[in-house]
């Protein structure tokens, strides 16, 4: 355990940052500040979401992996890990589907990077976790559920 | 076996008047045979396993369950099988010495008979013994040893922490041991234990900010020549089934990947039998063999099972055995492995129920508990009440300790129904003993003891009864978290394990009015998992009540209806609440 490292990240975030552990450059800097996909991100329901993110019937694919927990421990900070190994993987969205907003965050990846993102997100009810990747000019995706749990009463 | 005449007709009358049903069969069977201990040693690596013993150091009574259903997959198969139906699958002769231990058939009965089982001086005659035939065993602790007593619970763990260090152990895993905190947790292993050696080990804890291990996730040891690696697995559900603030900075789950990478290091480094010391409970301990490979055996725990033989499960790589053995330190596993050519080729395992009568105590170890026990007599042995009862807790449903909980609670505080957490700790009392604070210790004695009343919806209720029925009946184990059903006061209910949550719950009925979900009820409760919460202990709370009523008798039992499971479910024997 590397105590300076902690401290250091505590104090350059302060509590209650989103911890995205995206390293450094995966994300390229004009598509992140790219305009706000409003449609997408405000959408209150699945279907309006993947309409915005333009993804209206993608194939489930076996090519992603979403490394999430089976019940989550805190469902204000679920950590999410996605990784898709489709060539030329261009963007990868996370969508929690029982969330008001479902679209919870959509990462654009430059050509040639390593299709993983890594990031926590917050989750109100036990709901199925989407990853919604476009890679060569397609969309795909895959699922798996989280359940979010009252907790207590354990053997 | 070897028993003179009067001997036999002692029996005969002991057993008579307990009102069990005698042929001359049977009463033979009422004395274990004079060489149940002798286990002959098989091949060249053994492990000792013992798990969920609950922080009882004296013998005990401790009743097996006559409803452990599966569901899914887990249908009708080990370790979902009682009375009978357990019996025949594993070829045990009704009746015996072991068909006592492994089931609830006859049990007040049976109990008088044989004696109680299990307590620390008792299994370490045992364990001794064992390990005299078998140089270089390994003795393994899965876990739930240092919460369930009023001793464990007024030393802060220690009296366990100093009888498992005097018993011998060399490995062990977590689950109720974080119910103490974080830092009581790292003192005793970076104290006590790492000054005894014993390797505390769980893979599958790590820092929530950048997922270090916690703990060492395995510990590789060589036995006769022979290296063999154990891997910890926690109970992946510690910060959600209890306090997370107890843990705070720890991330726990099952973590299946991080568990094969650990295997192929440990198999790298030339482990021949890869061992997992799991928590997890029995029916994910079976999802992830089939999952995980290269590992020999997983030794589990936690569900409270106690199984008289391995079960193979086979996957993409060989096959992985699966044992669960037990609670309140009535079994000790023995599993004897034939290692050669750089594998196992055989093994052979016991899971031998811990009679103390049978066993004679080690005068250290009884000595020590003695000691240990000597400044709290008074408290313990403390008289609140007689039992008519029968009195025991474990069941998925309900059980008369838990039924007697949430009388006293709903009469103590005025409410109109309450929740008493699933818990499958907690000893048993037979008609007749007095209920001493000891004993309602047994059932209660946790770190966060506070007792709640609640206002809450017709609504809300069904909802907490389906995200628990979810956590006990969910068909894919992983999201299963190893308790039972939450135990209902007042509220009379069906409930069809087959549904999904938020289907499987109805027909609620309060003083023979149906539950309105607008309605507000109030609703009395203990161990809440949130932080800061304010209330008298449980134990305070039903020891007034005890105290005040003197005898118990005639208590109620409230068990659902239970509907979809089939009446010849192997999982439920002699159910009286009503089955479809």
């Amino acid at each position: 355990m590397n105590a300076l490292r902690r401290n250091v990240l505590k104090g350059a975030t302060g509590v209650g940052a989103v911890a995205v552990a995206v390293a450094a450059g995966l994300l390229k800097p004009t598509q992140a500040m790219a305009a706000w996909n409003k449609s997408a991100f405000e959408a209150k329901n699945v279907s309006d979401a993947m309409k915005g993110l333009g993804a209206t019937s993608p194939a489930d694919s076996k090519e992603i992996s979403i490394k999430a927990p089976d019940i989550a421990e805190n469902g204000a900070v679920v950590p999410v890990e996605i990784t898709s190994s489709l060539p030329g993987t261009t963007s990868i969205a996370i969508i929690a589907e029982k969330n008001g907003t479902p679209l919870v965050g959509n990462f654009n990846l430059s050509g040639g990077t390593q299709g993983f993102i890594s990031t926590r997100i917050k989750m109100g009810q036990t709901s199925l976790v989407r990853a919604v990747v476009n890679a060569g000019g397609k969309s795909y995706m895959a699922a798996k559920e989280v359940k979010v749990t009252i907790g207590g009463c354990g053997g | 076996m070897h028993m003179n005449r009067r001997e036999f007709l002692q029996l005969l009358a002991v057993a008579a008047a307990s009102g069990m049903v005698l042929d001359s069969k049977s009463a033979l069977a009422g004395k274990a045979p004079a060489n149940f201990y002798e286990v002959p040693r098989h091949g060249n690596v053994s492990f000792l396993h013992f798990t969920d013993c609950h922080a009882q150091l004296l013998p005990v009574w401790f009743r097996e369950p006559n409803v452990n259903l599966g569901v899914g997959s887990a249908v009708g198969k080990a370790p979902h099988l009682v009375g009978h139906h357990l019996l025949k699958q594993f070829g045990i002769k009704p009746g015996s010495a072991e068909a006592h231990a492994f089931t609830y058939l006859d049990f007040t009965e049976a109990a008088r008979v044989y004696g109680k089982v299990g307590g620390f001086a008792h299994l370490k005659t045992l364990v001794d013994k064992l390990r005299a035939q078998r140089p270089g065993a390994l003795l393994l602790d899965g876990g739930d040893t240092w919460q369930g007593s009023a001793t464990s619970l007024w030393t802060n763990a220690q009296d366990m922490v100093d009888a498992c260090i005097a018993l011998g152990v060399n490995v062990m895993t977590p689950h109720w041991e974080s119910t103490f905190g974080a830092e009581r947790v790292m003192e005793i292993v970076n104290g006590d234990f790492k000054k005894a050696n014993i390797d505390f080990v769980a893979q599958n804890v790590v820092t929530n900010d950048f997922g270090d291990q916690v703990f060492k996730p395995y510990v590789m040891k060589e036995m006769n020549g022979v290296k063999v690696a154990v891997i910890g697995q926690a109970f992946p559900y510690t910060p959600i089934a209890n306090p997370r603030y107890m843990v705070p900075d720890w991330s726990f789950g099952i973590r299946d990947d991080s568990m094969q990478k650990w295997v192929d290091e440990a198999r790298a480094n030339g482990a021949k039998v890869v061992i997992v010391l799991s928590h997890n409970g029995m029916d994910v301990d079976l999802k992830m063999a089939g999952r995980v490979t290269g590992i020999d055996a997983i030794f589990g725990g936690h569900t409270h099972d106690g199984v008289p033989q391995p079960v193979k499960v086979r996957n993409a790589k060989g096959i992985t055995l699966v044992t669960n053995a037990g609670s309140n330190g009535k079994f000790l596993g023995v599993m004897d492995f034939d290692v050669r050519g750089g594998k196992v080729q055989s093994y052979k395992y016991r899971l031998l129920p811990v009679f103390s009568n049978l066993l004679p105590a080690n005068p250290a170890m009884d000595a020590y508990i003695k000691k240990v026990r000597a400044p709290y007599a008074d408290k313990l042995n403390e008289k609140l009440a007689v039992t008519d009862d029968f009195l025991y807790r474990r069941g998925n449903f309900n059980g008369t300790w838990d039924q007697l909980l949430v009388d006293a609670l709903m009469d103590v505080k005025g409410a109109d129904a309450a929740f008493s957490p699933g818990f499958r700790w907690g000893t048993t009392l037979l008609p007749g003993d007095a209920i001493t604070m000891e004993r309602l210790m047994d059932q209660t004695a946790i770190t966060y003891p506070q007792t709640t009343l609640t206002e809450m919806s017709g609504e809300t209720i069904k909802t907490i009864m389906e995200d628990v029925a979810d956590n006990l009946f969910n068909p894919d184990p992983y999201y299963q978290q190893g308790g039972d059903m939450v135990r209902v006061g007042g509220i009379e209910y069906t409930i069809d394990p087959t549904k999904k949550i938020g289907q499987r719950i109805g027909n609620m009925m309060l003083n023979g009015k149906p539950v309105n979900a607008d309605k507000t009820y109030t609703v009395a409760g203990w161990a809440p998992v949130g932080e800061g919460v304010q209330g008298e202990p449980v134990w305070d709370v039903v020891a007034a009540y005890l105290r005040d009523r003197k005898v118990i008798k005639g208590l109620k039992l409230n068990e659902p209806r239970i509907i979809g499971v089939g009446k010849a479910n192997p999982g439920i024997a002699g159910y009286k609440g009503g089955l479809s």
